[in-house]
């Protein structure tokens, strides 16, 4: 039985191993090239592991944590996208570090950031909940403010670190006051009140809201979505990428199973709030983007409005909610992966590239790079033959089947908003390329054969998602309802 | 799989057309044309044939194909080909020869990218029209849209970022609620048998209650009508056609506005009836309104490319009236239009380009007195103006006669006012020709006529045109037996007041009207 506990866990104990390994590997020796390979090593190998775990899933270890096939899906994508964000991460460092700074310990956070969300998909706990929660924010804040001698990252990283406190507090007193409710510290306990009696106090609502709310600072859902673009233009270009992608899927795999369990969405207040704040942030991001300079401000507005489409997707309710919203999140990952990728790496020869106008006719000077953003730009605004679209398609699908007509009103006026803003930003990579603007200048910083190759690898691989996932979406369906099945399944299990 | 090869001809031609831009500047160009070429070949050979006149849609298709695909939703790639989707085909590689010919001296820049995605957008047009699993039909519904972006917002004329705005965010509007139908149509049949289907034959046998059959059918007519374009959904079009390059705007005159049209048909008609049948006053009007006012808006022109633009909303205004009288008259009427017009506006517009390109300006008020400086080009713009003008014996005279015809036993005072959009035809296309052909010469340079090869091209249009307006019945039995389905589609739904009687009167004058020009 304990050896059956082991195999489930593989995935945070190998990660975690890995991360103290990293850790002493660096404080043995710097070295770079080597430390990177070694995160990227890590990630790889744990999520080896993956399949094994599988065989012991679904089972909860403790009562803490529990490991199903919805848990292991998740890891699956937060590690890969940890990867990509690795193999960027290394020519974006190489130019904007100096070497004697020290630059190894970015690995290492990022190692254990991911750990954070590992334990946060697998938590079904307040405990572990919290524990995950925090280790992926403070892993974060240090990684946002690591380029330490500028003035952006460390302002970015302030506000992220006030954010953080914010979220923490919040969802702290919301833990507490649920507790003192319902006696219970596990989300089944916990939503045990709302099965057997059908109304619930008031405090246990209100400690219920508190944790939302917390959950949306984190996910930035509008109207808590002040900081998403400051923490976005300021953070280093693969943080941001990170905090697109791997922190909230961590957070979206943590609020399905939080939802499913607890039964949240049964309540006509949630449902209503839900609501709410998905229109909310879908207008915000989507009319906020819209006068956007700068392509990571853009970007982050974007995030804002895509998550309230992932809210709508989350409010259909049932197995077809969690399928869409599984859907929707794995999309958004490869094709913000894609989009910040293009930035990082068109970054890396350089100063940061993050105004509009940087991108004037790059079509015609980086052809495959500009094609990369280009595809990713496509598939945010929702266009057939790329991952986006299906997405949509399923948003839409589960808002239909559901009967949301007003919500999935509103997604589409918002869809065709958002195009404006991916459109302008896609015009200019056609347009032609201004003649007072130096091509890209001949690089200073000397790269061995093997970066570029990451690099190709790395967004080469995000293009074919983004392009698979848009013909042939079916494997993934299928693996997607298994899990869901599998989230059910546990949420039904035991009183 | 010879459907596939249908689609995947052009689409599969596009890279290597961009690649072979290294060779020379025309390599493209070749490269399009073969690809095209043997395109329309494989549909002409598919067409051909004893049962070519048979295959009615709906089950019985000429020829049919199906792939599982995403087997959750109930989505195949299902393809099946009938008259209607033949004649279209045929008509979509025409064009896009035209448009290759009218961008061959045009287009000199990044000239493979520009076939490339020519090819890519006919490839998506043709998915279009072979497409019967819904799903399917949308997927290639937007491909086509994104390469016809890119054509505008790169090798488009001055305002083009305002107008590729403008065009995007128009049909991708329109798509986005027809999407929304197309699921929700979907949806329901889950709810009926249990599992989702986006299946045309499916969906067809779904039973709607009144109020969702409406609610549906309404959201289809806006995704097809903005492409149509019908008023008031059609603003977009003056200036997409206006500032795009003259092939560019070929294609979306000549074919995209009839991807709408074969919504209409494919579509809205079969599978709404009574909610087609309740709506068909607004529609119609709608259709008069758009002939109308866009002939008025037309005369007002000094802009030759926006003239014929309000010209080609003119003349969709009558495709929508005939879709929606529903007879089998005024359906065989629709289906010519579309050809008819995807030819004459094609001519239209590559006049109107090579004008363009001659003298770096749109404005008829600049020229006057070309008929002696290009007398090849003056010679074509004036058959296709009377093609426009709807003069007998021409393909034009035909649909829009025969959609008036037909239409009348339903609504006869809105006829009568549409029927003035012919006379306003006549004022606007004389009135291009004298600005611009007759008159004092303006502009003293003197330029280059058409070239050999496009007045080739032109002039094998001319001819189809005036074959069409003489022997029409080469279109009108391919098409008939879809026809003739349409019409029993929409006889069987209860509320329809005299199918009888006016399918016997439709069938009896289409065997006359076949026969004699």
């Amino acid at each position: 039985m304990i050896l059956q506990d082991f195999i489930a866990l593989s995935p945070i104990l190998t990660l975690g191993g890995f991360a103290l390994v990293t850790m002493l590997a660096i404080a043995f020796q710097r070295h770079h090239a080597r430390i990177a390979t070694f995160a990227l090593l890590s990630c790889l190998l744990t999520l080896a592991t993956l399949p094994w775990a599988a065989t012991a899933a679904p089972r909860g270890v403790t009562t803490l944590l529990v490991v199903d096939r919805h848990a292991l899906l998740y890891m699956g994508l937060i590690l890969t996208a940890t990867m990509v964000i690795i193999a960027l991460s290394y020519r974006y460092l190489m130019v904007q570090f100096r070497e004697e700074e020290g630059v190894e310990e970015y690995y290492l956070l990022l190692l254990l950031a991911t750990f954070g969300g590992l334990v946060l998909t697998t938590a079904t706990h307040f405990v572990s909940f919290f524990l995950g929660f925090e280790l992926l924010g403070l892993s974060l804040c240090s990684l946002i403010g690591y380029l330490r001698t500028r003035r952006h990252p460390l302002e970015a990283a302030v506000k992220y670190l006030l954010l953080s406190i914010t979220a923490s507090a919040l969802l702290l007193f919301g833990l507490a006051l649920l507790y003192f409710e319902s006696g219970a510290m596990t989300f089944q306990g916990v939503g045990a009140i709302l099965k057997q009696a059908h109304s619930v106090s008031a405090l246990w609502l209100g400690g219920l809201v508190l944790v939302l709310v917390g959950i949306a600072l984190k996910l930035g859902l509008a109207p808590f979505h002040m900081w998403i673009p400051d923490v976005y233009q300021g953070a280093p270009t693969p943080i941001t990428t990170y905090i697109a992608t791997v922190s909230k899927a961590a957070l979206v795999a943590l609020l399905l199973r939080f939802a499913t369990e607890v039964g949240v969405l049964e309540l006509p207040a949630v449902a209503h709030l839900f609501s709410l704040l998905a229109v909310v942030s879908m207008v915000t991001g989507n009319v906020l983007a819209l006068m956007q300079q700068n392509v990571k401000r853009l970007l982050a507005y974007s995030s804002i409005a895509h998550f309230g489409y992932v809210l709508v997707a989350l409010l259909a309710g049932g197995p077809p909610a969690a399928e869409a919203v599984t859907f929707y999140v794995i999309v958004y990952c490869a094709m913000s992966l894609g989009a910040f990728g293009v930035v990082t790496v068109y970054s890396s020869e350089g100063s940061d590239k993050n105004r509009v106008e940087d991108y004037q006719g790059l079509f015609w000077t980086r052809p495959w790079l500009a094609a990369m953003l280009a595809l990713s730009l496509l598939s945010l605004a929702g266009i057939p033959v790329t991952a986006g679209f299906i997405g949509k398609f399923y948003a839409i699908a589960a808002g239909v089947d559901a009967g949301l007509w007003w919500l999935v009103f509103a997604l589409i006026a918002n869809s065709v908003v958002s195009l404006y803003y991916y459109l302008r930003l896609f015009m200019t990579l056609f347009g032609e390329v201004a003649t007072s603007a130096t091509l890209p200048e001949p690089q200073t910083v000397q790269r061995p054969a093997f970066i570029s190759l990451t690099t190709v690898c790395s967004l080469g691989f995000v293009a074919s998602i983004i392009l698979v996932l848009g013909v042939y979406p079916e494997p993934l369906i299928h693996l997607i309802r298994d899990s869901v099945s599998n989230l059910l399944m546990v949420a039904l299990q035991k009183p | 799989m010879s459907l596939w090869l249908l689609i995947l001809i052009p689409i599969l031609a596009a890279p290597f057309a961009w690649m072979a831009q290294q060779q020379s500047r025309s390599a493209p160009r070749w490269i399009a044309l073969g690809a095209l070429s043997v395109d329309g070949l494989v549909a002409l050979l598919l067409g051909t044939g004893e049962h070519a006149t048979q295959a009615s849609g709906h089950g019985a298709w000429l020829v049919e194909s199906s792939i599982s695909w995403i087997p959750r939703w109930g989505i195949s790639l299902h393809l099946g080909l009938d008259g209607l989707s033949l004649i279209l085909i045929v008509l979509t590689v025409l064009v896009g020869v035209v448009a290759t010919m009218a961008s061959w001296t045009e287009i000199q820049n990044r000239v493979g990218l520009f076939h490339c995605n020519v090819l890519l957008a006919l490839g998506g047009v043709i998915g279009v029209f072979l497409a019967i699993d819904l799903f399917l039909f949308f997927f290639f519904w937007e491909l086509m849209l994104v390469p016809m972006y890119l054509l505008i917002v790169i090798w488009g004329h001055a305002q083009r970022r305002h107008a590729s705005f403008k065009f995007f965010l128009f049909t991708q509007a329109g798509s986005l609620v027809l999407l929304v139908a197309i699921v929700a149509l979907a949806l329901l049949h889950q709810q009926a048998t249990g599992h989702p289907s986006f299946d045309y034959a499916d969906l067809m046998d779904l039973t709607l209650s009144t109020e969702m059959a409406r609610w549906l059918m309404l959201a289809f007519l806006i995704g097809f009508l903005v492409k149509l374009p019908a008023p008031p959904f059609h603003t977009w079009l003056p200036d997409t056609y206006a500032e795009a390059p003259t092939g560019a705007t070929i294609i979306l005159a000549g074919i995209l506005a009839k991807t709408g049209a074969y919504g209409l048909l494919r579509f809205t008609i079969p599978m709404f009836p009574e909610a087609m049948h309740e709506f068909t006053p607004i529609a119609m009007g709608l259709g008069v309104v758009g002939i109308l006012y866009a002939a008025v808006l037309a005369c007002a022109q000094t802009d030759i490319k926006r003239l014929v633009a309000y010209s080609s909303i003119s003349h969709m205004g009558f495709i929508l009236l005939g879709a929606f009288a529903g007879t089998e008259l005024a359906l065989q009427g629709v289906v010519m239009q579309m050809v008819a017009h995807g030819l004459s506006t094609g001519g239209l517009f590559l006049v109107a380009g090579a004008l363009e390109e001659r003298y770096q300006t749109r404005e008829m008020s600049h020229m006057g007195g070309l008929w002696a400086v290009t007398p090849r080009l003056a010679t074509m713009a004036l058959v296709f103006a009377c093609a426009s003008l709807g003069l007998p014996g021409m393909a034009n005279f035909i649909g829009e006669f025969l959609i008036l015809f037909g239409s009348y036993a339903t609504q006869p005072i809105m006829i009568i006012l549409a029927s003035l959009g012919m006379v306003m035809a006549a004022i606007y296309s004389l009135g291009m020709m004298q600005r611009t052909f007759f008159g004092r010469q303006q502009d003293t340079r003197s330029v280059q006529d058409l070239s050999n090869v496009v007045f080739g091209t032109v002039l094998l249009i001319a001819a189809l045109q005036i074959c069409l307006g003489l022997y029409p019945r080469v279109v009108l039995s391919t098409a008939q037996p879809v026809m003739n389905q349409l019409v029993q589609a929409a006889a069987s739904s209860p509320t329809m007041p005299h199918p009888l009687s006016e399918s016997l009167l439709s069938s009896h004058l289409t065997t006359s009207q076949g026969s004699t020009p």
